[in-house]
Formats: C-alpha cells, sequence, structure tokens
C-alpha cells in the first residue's frame, strides 16, 4: 500500500510515537494524573493555536541547530554529546559583542555576534575534536564534561564581571542595546534564527550530496581504512567537523540571547544541547529528518511547559517522554550498528 | 592547619565514597563490553528511592536496599536496549540518562527540601581518636566503610573466579565466550543487573549519606565523572579507589575553600573536577589502547 | 564447519555420531559431544594469558580459579604431544605457530576427540608445517579423529588418510590417501583442468640511475600490539617487482604503511624518484604515482556503501573536483574507470550499484581498476591475492607483470612463497620488524634465496647451516 519509501518511514515514525505515547499516559496515570488531559493540554498549547503554534517553532529553531551540531561530525562517526555546552559558549561569546560594541549598527553589530557565536562554540567543541584527532581523549567524555565547564564559565560571567548592576539579585546581564536584537517575525517570537536553521540545514544536505567534501565524508564514514588509504586526511576532518557542529551549536546559543532572552542568562537553554542528540539520532542524520524530528521534540519541549504550568508536574518530566520516544526507536530491532 | 587538613581528609572520603560506587558500577559493565552513558540516570533512581524508602520506613538501611534495587531493575531496561534489542549503546544510555532524571523528578517532587538524618555515623572505638587521622577516616556512615572492601571484592571476583573469568572474555572478545560454550548476553546482563545495584548504591549514599536531602538531578554530571574515572583507572578496580579519592579530594577541597572564604568564584572552583578529569584523560591518552576491553561499545551480533 | 561445531545450523539433513542421530544447535551442544575446533584467531582473547584462554574452555573449571593447578595440567597435555605453550605469556605477543600449538592443547584439555581444524597452516613455515603434521600424527596414534581443512593440495596429500573435495558448498569427491593424485584432486576442485600461474616475464631492467623507492634506516615505532619497524633498507628499481616474505604480523604492513605516507618514520629517511619524501602526506605520495593495492578491497580501499564511480572519483577526489570542490565532474571519472576497465578486460554491469554488492574478486578489479587508471610509477601490493578465487588471483598478478613491464616498481607484499617465487625479480624476508635476509629467488646458490632458506629465514631470522 506505502509504495514510497518516505511514506512508509513516516508511517513508521508515527506508530512509534504513538507506541511511545501510550507508555507515557501510563506512567502519568501510574502518578493520579489524566494523561487525556495532560494530552489535551500540550495540543492546545502547541498546535491548536497560532500563538502555540509560533512559540513550538520558536522552540524548534535552536533544536535544529543543536542537531544539526550532532548530526554533521556524526557523519564521520563522531559522536558529540556536548551541545549544551557549546550552546552556552556561543551565547557567551555572542555576548561579549553586545556588551563591548554597543555603539555598531545592527547590521554590524548582529553578524559580529552570529560570527563570535559560531566561532566560539566551534573552536569549544573543536578542543574535544583535537583531543580526539590526537587519540588522547575519546571525544565523547570530552565534549560531555566540556558541557559542565561551559554552563559554569557561563555562571561565573553572569555573576560576576558581566552581573548587572540594577539586577539586584538577579544573576544576568544587563539588557542587550536594541542592535543586538534579531528581528522578529510579525507579533510573534519566531525570529530570524529560523532561517539560520532552515539554511544551515539546506547548506548540510547540498555538502553531503553533491561536493567533494560531501563524498570524502561519506567515505570516512563508510570505511575510514580505506578513506585514508586513498590520501583524505581524517585528522582534519575530525578537527573541521568538530568546529563546524560546535558552531552550529553556538548559533543556536547565540540566537537565544539575542532573540528570545535579551540578555545572558544562566537559564538558556533546558537541555536543547541533549535534545539534540537525540534528534539526529532519531533522524538517522538525515537533514530532512533532523527538521522533522526537531518540530515533534519542539512540540513535547513546549508541553513540558504547559504541563507544569496546567498539570502542576515539575517540568523535567518531558525528559521521560523523550527518553520513551527514544527507547521506543532503540528497541526496534537492529537499530544498533 | 590541622582542621583543614583534617576536614579535607573526610571531606574527601565522603565525596569520593559515591564517586568510588559509581566509578566501579561503570566499570563491570565495560568490562563485560558495556558502555553505559545512562549511569548519571541510574544514580538518580538509586537517590529519589533511596531517600523515599528512608522516609517512609525511617530506616536508612532500607533506603539503601530499595536504592540498590531499583538501580538494577533501572539498569535492566538498558541491558535489553543494548543486549537483546542491539541497540546503539551511547545513545540508549543518553536516553536512560533523560529517563533516570524525569522519572526521579516525578517522584521525588513531592520530597523536595524535606530533610531526614540519613545514615548513622559510626565512630570506630579508639582508632577515631587518633588525632587528625581518627575523624578523618574513622568517623564515617557505612557505606563508607563498605566502599574500599567491595573494590577489592570486585577485583578478586574479576581476576580469580571463573565468573569474572568470563565477563572479562566477552568484554574482550564475545565470540570467544559463545565458542567455550557460554552465553554472552547472560553474562552482560549480569554484570549490568550488578552494575545497576552499584549505581543505585551510589545514587543512595549522595542522597543518604552526603547530601542528607533529595534535590532533582542532584548527581550533578558525578555519573559522567565515573565514566571517566573508569578509563582514569585502566579498567581495575584498585586503582578506581585512588581516583575516586582523588576527585572527591577536588570536589572537598572546593567545598573548604568556599568555607573559609577564600575569594576565587565558586564557579571556577566548581569546574574543578571536571577540568582535571580531562586533563588526567589527555596525560593518560596513548596508553588505553592497551587496556581497554576490546569489544567495548560493539554490538555482539551473533556468528560473523 | 561451522555447523558441525553448532555456530550455524543446518537447515537440513542430520549429523551421526557413532552411528546415533545429534542434535547441534550451539558451541555447547558441539562441546558436550565431546567435539572442538580450531579456528584461525576467531575465538582467542590476545589481552589475556594463555592459560586465561585454555581455562575459559575447560569443562570441569571450578567457581573460582585455581590457576596452578590449570598451568600443571596445559604443563601435562603440552610435554605429552611436543606443545610447548607457556601459560603466563599474553596471546597477542605469540607467534602464530604458538597460537596454532594453543588452540590444540585447549581442544585436548578440553576433552574433544574429534579435532576440526580450519586452515592451520595459514601464516606457518614450511617445517612448522611438518611438526603440525607429526602432532596430527601422535593424535591420531592416540584414537582422536582429526578434521584438517586447508586449500593447498600437498598438504593433504602429505598427511591424509581420507579426502574429501568441497566446492560451493557440496562435496565434489570422497576418497582414500592411496587413490589419490594431485590432477584429480585439482580436477574434483575446479571441476577442469586450470593452469598454473603464469611466470612472469624475465626482469627487463633498464641502466636506470635513480631508484623510485630509497628506504635509508627506517624505523617505526610499534602500535598497540603490532610490530614496528627497525632499521629497515630497502631500495626499488624502476622495472621490478621486489617480494616481501614474512610471516605474517613480522611488519609488512608497516613496511607498507611507511612507504605510502600512512606511518611516520621515527628515524631513517625515505626518498622517491631521487626526492626526500620522508614526510609527505598520504596524499602527496599518491598524486606523484604511488598507488596502494589491499588485501582485502572492501576492507582497506573500498567504501562499500557508495557507488563504483563514487568509489572510482575517491581515488582522486581532488582530479574530479569542479568549482573549486562544490560539484563533481562525473562524467570525467566515468570515462576513466570505464577505459581503465577496458584495458582490464572486466566489464561491470552499471557503475552506479554500490560497490559493497559486487563480489569480492569484482571489488578487487574495480579497485585494481581505479589504481592502475593513475598510472602508476609504484605499486604498492599488500597480500594482493589472498581471498581470491584462482582466476581473479591469476589476473591480479598479470597486471603487477604488465604494471613493472610498464616501468613501475612493484613491491608484492604475500605469504605464498609460491607466488613470489613466480612473480619477484628480488625477495626480501622481514622477520619481527628487519630485513633479515636478501636475493634473488632461486636455489640457494651464491646471492639467491631458495624456498627452504626463506622459510627458515621467515620463522627464526636465519638461514639453516648447510652440510
Amino acid at each position: 500500500m506505502l509504495r514510497d519509501p518516505r511514506l512508509h518511514a513516516l508511517a513508521r515514525f508515527a506508530g512509534l510515537l504513538g507506541v511511545a505515547l501510550a507508555v507515557f499516559a501510563a506512567v502519568l496515570l501510574v502518578f493520579g494524573k489524566n494523561p487525556l488531559r495532560a494530552y489535551v493540554d500540550i495540543f492546545a498549547g502547541t498546535l491548536g493555536s497560532s500563538y502555540g503554534f509560533s512559540e513550538t517553532l520558536v522552540k524548534m529553531i535552536p533544536l535544529v541547530l543543536a542537531a544539526l551540531a550532532v548530526a554533521v561530525p556524526a557523519r564521520i562517526w563522531l559522536i558529540n554529546v556536548g551541545g549544551e555546552g557549546q550552546l552556552f559558549v556561543g551565547a557567551l561569546s555572542a555576548t561579549w559583542a553586545a556588551i563591548h560594541l554597543p555603539g555598531l549598527p545592527g547590521w554590524l553589530l548582529l553578524p559580529a555576534m552570529a560570527a563570535l557565536g559560531f566561532v566560539g562554540g566551534g573552536l569549544w567543541a573543536a578542543l574535544a575534536g583535537a583531543l580526539r584527532a590526537r587519540g588522547w581523549v575519546s571525544e565523547t567524555i570530552a565534549t560531555l564534561l566540556m558541557n559542565y565547564v561551559a554552563i559554569l564559565l557561563v555562571n561565573f560571567f553572569v555573576f560576576g564581571p558581566w552581573k548587572d548592576p540594577e539586577g539586584v539579585n538577579y544573576p544576568q546581564t544587563a539588557e542587550f542595546p536594541a542592535g543586538a536584537l534579531l528581528p522578529t517575525l510579525g507579533g510573534t517570537r519566531v525570529h530570524l534564527g529560523l532561517l539560520f536553521a532552515l539554511v544551515a540545514t539546506a547548506v548540510f544536505a547540498f555538502v553531503l550530496a553533491r561536493t567533494r567534501w560531501g563524498l570524502e565524508m561519506r567515505a570516512i564514514g563508510g570505511n575510514a581504512e580505506a578513506a585514508r588509504r586513498a590520501g583524505i586526511s581524517i585528522t582534519r576532518y575530525v578537527v573541521l567537523l568538530m568546529f563546524v557542529g560546535g558552531g552550529l551549536a553556538g548559533l543556536a546559543g547565540m540566537a537565544e540571547v539575542s532573540a528570545i532572552q535579551g540578555r545572558l542568562r544562566p537559564s538558556l537553554s533546558p537541555g536543547y544541547g541533549y535534545s539534540g542528540f537525540l534528534i539526529s539520532w532519531l533522524a538517522g542524520g538525515s537533514p530532512a529528518g533532523i527538521v522533522a524530528a526537531s518540530f515533534v521534540l519542539a512540540v513535547i519541549v513546549a508541553g513540558g511547559d504547559i504541563l507544569q504550568m496546567t498539570q502542576e508536574l515539575p517540568g523535567s518530566v518531558v525528559n521521560i517522554l523523550m527518553s520513551v520516544v527514544l527507547f521506543v526507536v532503540l528497541g526496534r530491532q537492529g537499530a544498533g550498528r | 592547619m590541622s582542621a583543614l587538613v583534617r576536614s579535607l581528609l573526610a571531606g574527601s572520603i565522603l565525596s569520593g565514597t559515591p564517586l568510588l560506587y559509581a566509578t566501579l558500577a561503570e566499570l563491570v559493565g565495560e568490562r563485560a563490553g558495556v558502555v553505559n552513558l545512562g549511569l548519571e540516570g541510574v544514580m538518580l533512581i538509586g537517590a529519589v528511592t533511596g531517600f523515599i524508602a528512608t522516609v517512609h520506613t525511617g530506616s536508612a538501611m532500607a533506603g539503601v536496599i530499595a536504592a540498590a534495587l531499583a538501580g538494577a531493575v533501572f539498569n535492566l531496561v538498558f541491558a535489553f536496549l543494548v543486549v537483546t534489542r542491539r541497540a546503539n549503546q551511547l545513545a540508549t544510555g543518553l536516553a536512560l540518562m533523560f529517563a533516570g532524571v524525569g522519572l526521579s523528578a516525578l517522584l521525588g517532587a513531592r520530597y523536595i527540601g524535606s530533610r531526614i538524618s540519613g545514615l548513622p555515623e559510626f565512630r570506630v572505638p579508639v582508632l577515631a581518636d587518633v588525632p587528625i587521622i581518627g575523624p578523618a577516616f574513622f568517623v564515617h556512615d557505612g557505606l563508607v566503610y563498605a566502599a574500599a572492601p567491595l573494590a577489592v571484592l570486585l577485583w578478586w571476583i574479576l581476576f580469580s573466579t571463573r565468573w569474572g573469568l568470563e565477563v572479562r572474555v566477552v568484554g574482550e572478545n564475545p565470540v570467544a565466550a559463545f565458542a567455550a560454550g557460554k552465553n554472552p548476553y547472560a553474562l552482560q546482563y549480569q554484570a549490568l543487573c550488578l552494575a545497576g545495584m552499584l549505581g543505585g548504591l551510589a545514587g543512595a549514599h549522595l542522597s543518604l549519606g552526603v547530601a542528607r536531602t533529595w534535590a532533582e538531578w542532584m548527581t550533578a554530571g558525578r555519573g559522567f565523572i565515573a565514566v571517566a574515572l573508569v578509563i582514569f583507572a585502566k579498567w581495575h578496580p584498585l586503582r578506581a579507589m585512588a581516583g575516586a579519592l582523588l576527585f572527591g579530594g577536588a570536589i572537598s577541597l572546593e567545598i573548604q575553600m568556599q568555607a573559609r572564604g577564600v575569594k576565587v568564584s565558586p564557579f571556577i572552583l566548581d569546574m574543578l573536577p571536571y577540568v582535571l578529569s580531562l586533563a588526567v584523560l589527555a596525560i593518560w591518552g596513548g596508553a588505553r589502547r592497551h587496556t581497554a576491553p576490546a569489544s567495548l561499545g560493539r554490538v555482539f551480533q551473533g556468528m560473523p | 564447519m561451522k555447523i558441525l561445531y553448532g555456530f550455524s545450523r543446518a537447515d537440513a539433513g542430520e549429523i551421526r555420531l557413532d552411528g546415533a542421530p545429534i542434535a547441534i544447535a550451539s558451541p555447547h551442544d558441539a562441546r558436550r559431544h565431546r567435539i572442538g575446533m580450531v579456528f584461525q584467531e576467531l575465538v582467542q582473547v590476545p589481552a589475556l594469558t594463555v592459560a586465561e584462554n585454555i581455562a575459559l574452555f575447560l569443562p570441569d573449571l571450578g567457581a573460582v580459579l585455581d590457576r596452578r593447578a590449570i598451568a600443571r595440567r596445559i604443563g601435562d597435555t603440552s610435554n605429552r604431544y611436543g606443545l610447548a605453550t607457556d601459560p603466563d605469556a599474553l596471546v597477542w605477543q605469540l607467534s602464530v605457530g604458538e597460537r596454532q600449538r594453543m588452540e590444540i592443547v585447549k581442544l585436548l584439555l578440553g576433552d574433544a576427540r574429534i579435532l576440526l581444524l580450519d586452515e592451520p597452516t595459514r601464516g606457518l613455515a614450511p617445517h612448522e608445517v611438518e611438526s603440525l603434521f607429526g602432532i596430527f600424527r601422535n593424535l591420531r596414534g592416540d584414537g582422536y579423529a582429526v578434521v584438517f581443512i586447508t586449500h593447498k593440495l600437498e598438504e593433504v596429500l602429505a598427511c591424509a588418510d581420507r579426502i574429501t573435495v568441497m566446492r560451493q558448498g557440496a562435496v565434489a569427491g570422497s576418497l582414500g590417501r592411496a587413490e589419490a593424485t594431485t590432477s584429480i584432486l585439482v580436477s574434483l576442485m575446479f571441476g577442469g583442468a586450470v593452469s598454473p600461474a603464469p611466470r612472469g616475464a624475465p626482469a627487463t631492467r633498464g641502466r636506470e640511475t635513480t631508484p623510485i623507492l630509497e628506504l635509508r634506516g627506517v624505523s617505526v615505532p610499534p602500535e598497540g600490539h603490532a610490530t614496528g619497524l627497525t632499521n629497515v633498507d630497502l631500495t626499488i628499481w624502476p622495472h621490478e617487482i621486489v617480494g616481501v616474505a614474512g610471516v605474517a604480523g613480522n611488519g609488512q604492513r608497516e613496511l607498507g604503511d611507511v612507504i605510502i605516507g600512512l606511518a611516520p618514520c621515527r628515524a631513517g629517511r625515505k626518498c622517491y624518484a631521487g626526492v626526500d619524501a620522508t614526510r609527505w602526506s598520504v596524499a602527496r605520495l599518491r598524486a606523484r604515482g604511488v598507488v596502494f593495492i589491499p588485501e582485502d578491497a572492501l576492507g582497506m580501499a573500498a567504501v562499500g556503501g557508495l557507488t563504483i564511480l563514487e568509489n572510482m572519483v575517491l581515488g582522486d577526489t581532488r582530479k574530479y573536483a569542479r568549482a573549486g570542490g562544490l560539484a563533481i565532474d562525473w562524467d570525467a571519472a566515468r570515462t576513466d574507470l570505464e577505459r581503465s576497465l577496458a584495458r582490464l578486460g572486466v566489464s561491470i554491469p552499471s557503475a552506479d550499484r554500490p560497490i559493497g554488492a559486487l563480489s569480492g574478486g569484482n571489488v578487487q578489479r574495480v579497485i585494481l581498476a581505479r589504481e592502475m587508471a593513475r598510472e602508476p610509477r609504484l605499486v604498492i601490493a599488500f597480500y594482493p591475492t589472498r581471498g581470491l578465487d584462482v582466476r581473479s588471483a591469476v589476473a591480479a598478478r598479470e597486471l603487477l607483470a604488465r604494471a613493472r613491464e610498464r616501468g613501475a616498481g612493484v613491491l608484492l607484499i604475500s605469504e605464498d612463497l609460491d607466488e613470489l617465487f613466480a612473480l619477484a625479480d628480488r625477495l626480501v624476508v622481514v622477520f619481527r620488524g628487519r630485513i633479515v635476509g636478501s636475493g634473488a629467488p632461486g636455489d640457494g646458490a651464491s646471492d639467491t634465496l631458495a624456498m627452504d632458506d626463506v622459510g627458515h629465514l621467515m620463522t627464526s631470522g636465519s638461514r639453516p647451516v648447510r652440510v
């Protein structure tokens, strides 16, 4: 019936999602909550209204970028679990520009912030890449540990040197100048970051399918030994792809501080980096899949805020839903490698 | 000065204990060829169930047992996915971490802020009265005293018993274990069950012995530090003791410096364990290849 | 074989033991029926000791290991059959022959009475093979049954009592030793006669003055469990095939890797066509005409998931890149591939299929076509015929001979002494990372090396003393 393989994949994905929703419903039931009400609340608060939909898109922006941050290095089997930290460092370096170059006009300041965010996140990840390329530390462990360092670094700045003197006890920087704020769409909070995310996805797809570097990446991913013997420098790709991945996460951080927060706060991400890892995994690294899976996860993340308000559940409960989705996908026979 | 040394030593041991349990947990699993990045989640489940059981029964002992059982059951979810369903170990581990974070938050929501007396301290007679060393080494709770003997026991099990040999062979070359008529899957299940119990104990010591309260995500990355510590220990239980003590020391140093009003940002001090982990791993570097179980992270697919 | 040991299951038919049918679903069952199997490498744990490896297979192993008792039992069995093994040695430090002996001790202590051996002579020197056959004879005398799989006819004829020939998963014939001859076996194996590999044309080396490759005092540090190279001197001239003989794992891989630029030299100098190339990258050497032909094309040279054409481009991504890398000139690659395949006399149905879908021989042919399309000046062939069927192996050898005629220098790394003696103009023997002997293949007179000399050099690093 479903001849088109893409349609088939979609149907299977929907089926798995259904199983995951049922399991999560059972968990809610055990804790004395009405799962039906919870799902109705989530639906009404995300897809049911134009405001809810726009808020879902807002959540989707960092998720797409964070997922690409994982998917790009994953092409050559690098496991980047440091999207969270790279996002924080990107936010931090973008904030530097907003604080120290407030006089610049927006058309100069915003690109500078984006570039700094990219380079900051990129270098943070490239450090882990360089450690891996030398064969010293696995990039999985390095990126994991560096997440904590990055978050503490942001804390250090917002509690210390960059603390808003008028903010009394709130740990945050002063509000950004108008030129440091990303333009938004109409009356919503959907911002230019959406364009970053979609363009980055398209560029990734193009590079992978059409260019010499894409072929070399696919070769390393398919058989690193053969690629090495064909004269492709794997160390160079390890550092480069970690840099690009980290840069994309950094860009997500820049977009969050510039468009959503308008200042640097330690609470700038509810774990977008980790969710990005799961999205990339769900999508099998495919660019179109990343956009689709990011949308689903954005609904779940936005749903978490709603459950917190309407059902008095702790916000991190959505982590259960997220992990159940993943368990169901992982548990499919042969998903392993 | 002697007060500082005393609190520093006592603090290193106290903070190092959950790390040691966690490191041993990860080590058992990795010896059987399975990397578990979800240890963080297992610890959280252990911490929260231990805490809840203690609140309701009033017995810390019951809390410890509940934590070990809950950790084992929770880790069996992981075992089912990576062993039976042959799922990717790293992705499954992270998903397990998320599940642990969410589930423990849900379970513990009503207990945030409540305090308990937790694990009772035992003063070892006579020895506890020795100046400096006495209070540092001999005034602790039962899980602290049990930790080091447990590491030695695990070393003996891994290197001197048949089960230990079989587990190590599964981690090195599951095909060899299969050819010898053993069941690699069963061995991995057993190792992961033991790992879950140890991970649950690690969490229990955090909530019942160290913090004596429950807070969301109270492990704060200790599960990941344990993964790094296993590499630091070169997959050897006795070296894990040294590693856990060193990192416990870093955490304790940070607490002592804060308590004494040393003018360093607490956030910079907080970075210490993570930066230390990275530095140590980087220095260890090349030697890793020789000691890591050869089949670590791979999925046994039956016969080639 | 795998069915008999329970690794794979039979779809049909039955297994009878002593006349009674038995079921074997796993190695566990096989061992219960006292069937033991020796695999190559497959079931050893390199990081553990010999005693631990053997203990794993002991049927009566106690819950707590008694190391002294295990070592004693190993010693007893080893002495009885002349299978010298050191229980405390780590397996990765053992030679192939020592591992072989360990495997046999393992089976004997594991109480097997039917021993299955899959290609046990691979990688053994001639005199080691002889001593292995001696062990077989002792075992036969003690009432053991030995099943011995090999593709070398002279070995079968030297030691078997009964011979079964397999062809494409079916028994092609079974006969007693007395009725078997080489030609009968060959015709059973191939369903017809096959002519032996052609001997290459005699060396046509001219009067070039610059060697294509020169290694002077090159050392490579050992990595992990592998051997390094120590103070290697090697010269390859144009129009010459230099053969490298040695037991696998004595530095051959490192030698090939250091030449193609993959392994760094710790000491010494490498000159390529008269220019110092010690620090050149793989890409730079390839761009100047160094090509590499691997043992297992799908493992070392081709990317199974990519198409044949993509694999062709992979040979030189810079050459086919357009617009600075933003596009790839697929048409140019297709033309080159077709031309090169035609020259090899091979046709491939479609270049747009994944290369992994081809048979092993065809993957090797595509890689040969890709590498030869680059007009090589130096060919590094790393066990190029291992695992190939006879026809593909002959084609690969012809290709190396042709590259020599066209003026290339060839380094042929092989463990098949017949192949080396048939093709090489000069031989070097490696042992534990050193070159321990060199000379033209011959009868052992003056500067030449006889097959027997090579065998001894391979396994002990020195030549036998001649009376």
